[in-house]
């Protein structure tokens, strides 16, 4: 840090004389962008982990209305039960007071290892998702996305491909033969769709000529024929029912639940109790987060909402709305968190309608069915383009 | 900041070597390497390879460390390898032949000039150039290394499928 | 900035440790993992240099050497698979006889 002494006769010069400067003010303003940074990280952690604890409820809850049942309401303080939302609690209680076992036989470093692994990439990839625009406050730029990375949609498949350790270690070191099967099945089915959406991917990218999200999300922001939001489901309408598949795939839940198979198959974790398997079963709901966010992000135009720019409304039939920055940008981290509330029902809605595929079924799908439509898509996307250049 | 983060990379690269090297168990091995591969990434992210660097992690991290460490685990080598006798004789003539050759590579390094000649690394950190250049000058050698890519695919199935 | 030559000591570190690795360890696997290794050093060290001269060809070459890596591992891992079906070990001293 600079001292103070030095800094301080500089400083009035170059700020508006609005009002006296002093010198904690300037000190202030100087740590803001650290400040800001760690809000970022802050919010989003929480609003990750908060929609991930819901999911658990929501889960039990929707199969009940779904399926004309009740669903967990019993948990109760003091009488009150909001809908059996304190379950989400007393699970977390019994999660952490169950005993934590661990095989004899295993490894106990690796299977104390696994869970964290797959947690902490399921989380890392959140990193690079912009939740919000890039806003102006004065002097401050704030950009709502943690690390705009010049090659964000890699640094994302990077971290995915490196979240299949989690499962591959987790079924290792449990010294159980089934388990380990499971978590062989984890990597092949997440390997298989990754490749998937890696190719679905190249055509958004085609599309918008950039790797960086938040660029994808700011173009999303532009409008066709000055009226049709051009969201990237209308430019890549293939592609986003390949990536919501593949992306449903790499959660590894119902349709495609293979892996853990929670009642008949045994899955990767048959030996994790406790707040160990506590973990595993939250990533597949973080992940579950990540899916919606990345559908958001890529093709449904992320936080953007149309006809809303950095001034406020301005609607193609002329009028107008002026909003001051705060609000634009509570109603555009608005947008973002309730697109990904919907995709997230709508995942949990297919997780209780489909039948779990067979291991052939699955694998045929992902190579022989959806592999090729996502290179077909590719060369679709690039005769268009050029032809559109023409 | 920056060289803070070199040394503290670099170490987790080296010890993550060594282990690879020592550790008995293959599985410990591998994970040590996986380690080594993040570290030398984010390197080559502070080189301003940012593509490189993402490819290393999915590539190598992702893919090739997650077959290596299904063929440790399907195939359990617990065959100790420092059972062998003929060991000992090895790490004696290996020590001083590393010795030299750690020596010789360190000797050419100020082969390299005064640094930062051209200081700044301006272009190098777009996917953009890469991608010109890797589709103009070098397409014929892209192409070459997808047919490379199509006969190992067939040669590992054939391999590995063979059961006589 | 750390300087070129930082990255290209460690580099010959990373060289060297992998160079050892394959020489005294008789474990196929370990040993196809050193020569990874030895392949990641010397991609450090080109990208050192595609700093240093400022040029884009030395990354290209790396992306090449990790294209070349990738199928390498999957024929040689299909081979140290039939290795271990066929001797029973991962022990290179093993397979010392051409045919069997």
């Amino acid at each position: 840090m600079k001292p103070l002494v030095s800094t301080a006769p500089l400083r009035p010069l170059k700020l508006p004389q609005k009002h006296e400067v002093t010198d904690t003010q300037v000190d202030i303003m100087e740590y803001a962008p650290y400040a800001i940074d760690i809000g970022k990280v802050l919010f989003l952690f929480s609003a990750v982990m908060g929609i991930a604890a819901i999911l658990t409820w929501m889960e039990r809850k929707q199969s009940a209305v779904m399926q004309d049942r009740i669903g967990a309401n019993r948990a109760d303080i003091f009488g009150f039960r909001i809908l059996g939302l304190f379950h989400i609690i007393a699970d977390s209680v019994k999660m952490f007071t169950k005993e934590d076992f661990v095989p004899a036989q295993g490894n106990h470093f690796l299977h104390t290892l696994a869970p964290m692994l797959s947690m902490f990439f399921a989380l890392l990839t959140f990193a690079v998702v912009p939740f919000g625009g890039i806003y102006q406050f004065g002097d401050l730029n704030v950009s709502l996305q943690i690390f705009d990375l010049n090659v964000g949609l890699l640094f994302l498949f990077a971290m995915m491909s490196m979240g299949i350790y989690g499962f591959v270690l987790g079924g290792w070191a449990s010294a159980n033969n089934f388990a380990l099967l499971g978590g062989i099945r984890a990597s092949g089915q997440m390997i298989s769709y990754e490749i998937t959406m890696g190719a679905t991917v190249i055509g958004t990218i085609m599309v918008y000529g950039t790797l960086s999200l938040q660029e994808m999300n700011l173009a999303q922001g532009e409008l066709l024929w000055g009226w049709i939001p051009l969201w990237g489901v209308l430019l890549q309408p293939v592609g986003c029912i390949l990536f919501i598949v593949a992306s449903l795939a790499e959660t590894k839940r119902v349709p495609f639940d293979v892996p853990e198979g929670e009642s008949e198959i045994i899955g990767y974790f048959v030996e994790y109790s406790g707040m160990r398997f506590g973990m595993f079963f939250l990533t597949d709901f973080i992940e579950t987060v990540l899916a919606a966010a990345l559908t958001t992000t890529l093709f449904f135009g992320g936080w953007q909402i149309p006809y809303l720019y950095s001034e406020g409304f301005l609607f193609p039939w002329g009028w107008s709305l002026e909003l001051s920055p705060i609000i634009v940008m509570l109603l555009q981290v608005g947008a973002f968190m309730s697109k990904i509330s919907f995709f997230c029902f709508t995942f949990l809605l297919i997780r209780w309608t489909l039948p779990r595929f067979r291991w052939d079924q699955l694998m045929r799908l992902g190579w022989t069915i959806m592999l090729p439509i996502s290179i077909l898509n590719i060369v679709v996307t690039g005769l268009v383009i050029l032809i559109l250049d023409r | 900041m920056e060289e803070l983060v070199f040394y503290l990379c670099a170490a987790v690269a080296i010890v993550a070597a060594l282990t690879v090297i020592v550790q008995r168990s293959a599985v410990y091995s591998a994970l040590a390497l996986i380690a080594c591969f993040c570290s030398v990434a984010i390197l080559f992210f502070q080189l301003g390879a940012e593509f490189i660097a993402a490819i290393q992690v999915i590539v190598y991290a992702g893919a090739i460390m997650v077959l290596f460490l299904f063929v440790v685990m399907l195939i359990d080598p617990e065959s100790d390898a420092f059972a062998s006798n003929r060991l000992k004789k090895l790490t004696i003539t290996a020590v001083p032949l590393a010795a030299i050759l750690g020596l010789l590579l360190l000797w050419a390094v100020p082969a390299v000039g005064p640094n930062g000649s051209d200081s700044s690394h301006a272009a190098t950190g777009g996917i953009e150039p890469l991608a010109r250049s890797l589709f103009s000058d070098y397409l014929l050698p892209f192409e070459v290394t997808s047919i490379l890519i199509l006969v190992a695919v067939l040669g590992a199935m054939v391999l590995a499928k063979r059961t006589d | 900035m750390v300087s070129t030559t930082h990255f290209l000591v460690l580099g010959a570190i990373l060289f060297t440790i992998g160079t050892v690795g394959v020489i005294i360890r008789r474990n196929v696997i370990i040993m196809f993992m050193c020569v990874e290794l030895m392949l990641n050093a010397v991609n450090l060290t080109f990208l050192a240099f595609a700093r240093h001269f400022n040029q884009i060809d030395a990354q290209i070459f790396v992306f090449f050497v990790m294209t070349v890596a990738a199928a390498e591992a999957a024929v040689g891992l299909a081979l140290i698979v039939q290795l271990a079906r066929r001797t029973n070990s991962v022990d290179i001293d093993q397979a010392d006889t051409m045919k069997w």
